[in-house]
């Protein structure tokens, strides 16, 4: 199950810098941890976020193991025309986890 | 000499087990005791990792499951009004089985009785989901338990537990978190150790986790066996402890360090 929470202004002005925040459920399983039996317990972690405004990307991140469970990303934009802001997580699979918020700029 | 020092350890201890309940005026919730960047990522639902966990129970809600192919929503309708401060007054008793039950369990019970499906293991993601989903309607509310007189004796029961000291450090709960809240361990606050906020989402355990898990916790730092999730001891200590806090606000789901 996807478990995403987003953040965006639902109205901004033409030309202001809006907060953005993003997070995901996810274990960030490092791959160093040992699991009952001292089996390791393999990998599994977000390689990749980022962020689209209306089509152009405006944030991408890279994550590593040590980016703590349940990875939160705030960062800012500036406001230029109404539209949609998608967000994608991609992890070692290769699964993308999406989610997306309307913004309507006056 | 002897005589004197065994006497003296003795005082000690006598000090000690007679600690002092906290009185209602000073009652706090853990929220005081943390750090100005843990409380805003718990006061922000934005920022709060427990909402996933909510949101998580808010679709589990409106799930059909079992072999009624009901889902709780089929019959509880919208949980904002139908929950509505039933954590506040969770443990009750429970006529089915003659005995005190805790919101988790009340959770499974209905899983397996009203809609024939396989129950939800304790601490499973599903029933975690779906406690912090219906804990979150009765934010800002009062903690209330209720007085029946049915639970007076697992009440009592758990102040006992409360007060009894285990473990190969032999300590009770009510050493630290009713004699020594205002000290610190390891670096940490000690707190009063009030239920304001289950299931929580723990920055150590980087997951929502139930009271039990945290009492067990607890219990395994003193060195004692920890009691098993959903037995009568832990539900006898969450009666005690919703008494003890009795009127602070819920804050389902609340970030603990």
């Amino acid at each position: 199950m996807s478990r995403t929470l987003v953040s965006v202004p639902k109205t901004a002005k033409v030309g202001e810098v809006i907060d953005i925040r993003a997070m995901i459920a996810h274990p960030m399983e490092t791959g160093y941890r040992m699991g009952p039996n001292g089996q390791a317990i393999p990998r599994k972690i977000i390689r990749h976020f980022a962020c689209e405004y209306d089509g152009e990307e405006v944030f991408s991140a890279e994550f590593h193991p040590a980016v703590s469970a349940n990875p939160f990303v705030a960062f800012s934009t500036v406001a230029t025309k109404s539209g949609a802001l998608t967000f994608r997580w991609t992890d070692d699979d290769g699964k993308v986890e999406t989610a997306s918020a309307e913004i309507a700029v006056s | 000499m002897a005589f004197r020092l065994a006497f003296a350890a003795a005082l000690l201890c006598a000090g000690i087990a007679v600690a002092q309940e906290i009185p209602p005026g000073e009652r706090r919730s853990g929220t005081d005791f943390m750090s100005a960047e843990t409380r805003a990522i718990q006061a922000d639902d934005g920022s709060n990792p427990g909402m996933l966990w909510v949101l998580q129970g808010e679709s589990l809600w409106k799930e059909p499951a079992g072999a009624s192919r009901r889902s709780c929503a089929s019959c509880h309708g919208e949980a904002a009004t139908s929950m509505r401060d039933v954590a506040a007054r969770y443990p009750a008793f429970d006529t089915a089985s003659g005995a005190p039950v805790d919101l988790a369990g009340k959770i499974d019970q209905c899983r397996t009785t009203r809609q024939h499906a396989a129950g939800l293991p304790r601490e499973s993601e599903e029933l975690l989901g779906l406690s912090t989903y219906v804990g979150h309607q009765s934010r800002g509310l009062p903690i209330a338990p209720p007085d029946d007189p049915r639970l007076h004796a697992a009440r009592a029961e758990g102040k006992r537990l409360f007060e009894t000291r285990m473990g190969q450090l032999d300590l009770s709960c009510s050493s630290c978190h009713d004699a020594n809240w205002r000290g610190r361990l390891g670096g940490s606050a000690v707190t009063q150790a009030h239920p304001t906020g289950y299931p929580i989402y723990r920055l150590e355990w980087q997951a929502v986790g139930s009271l039990q898990r945290r009492m067990r916790g607890c219990m395994v730092g003193v060195r004692a066996e920890p009691f098993a999730y959903g037995s009568a001891e832990f539900i006898a200590l969450e009666l005690y402890l919703a008494e003890r806090a009795a009127g602070l606000a819920l804050e389902t789901p609340a970030v603990r360090p």
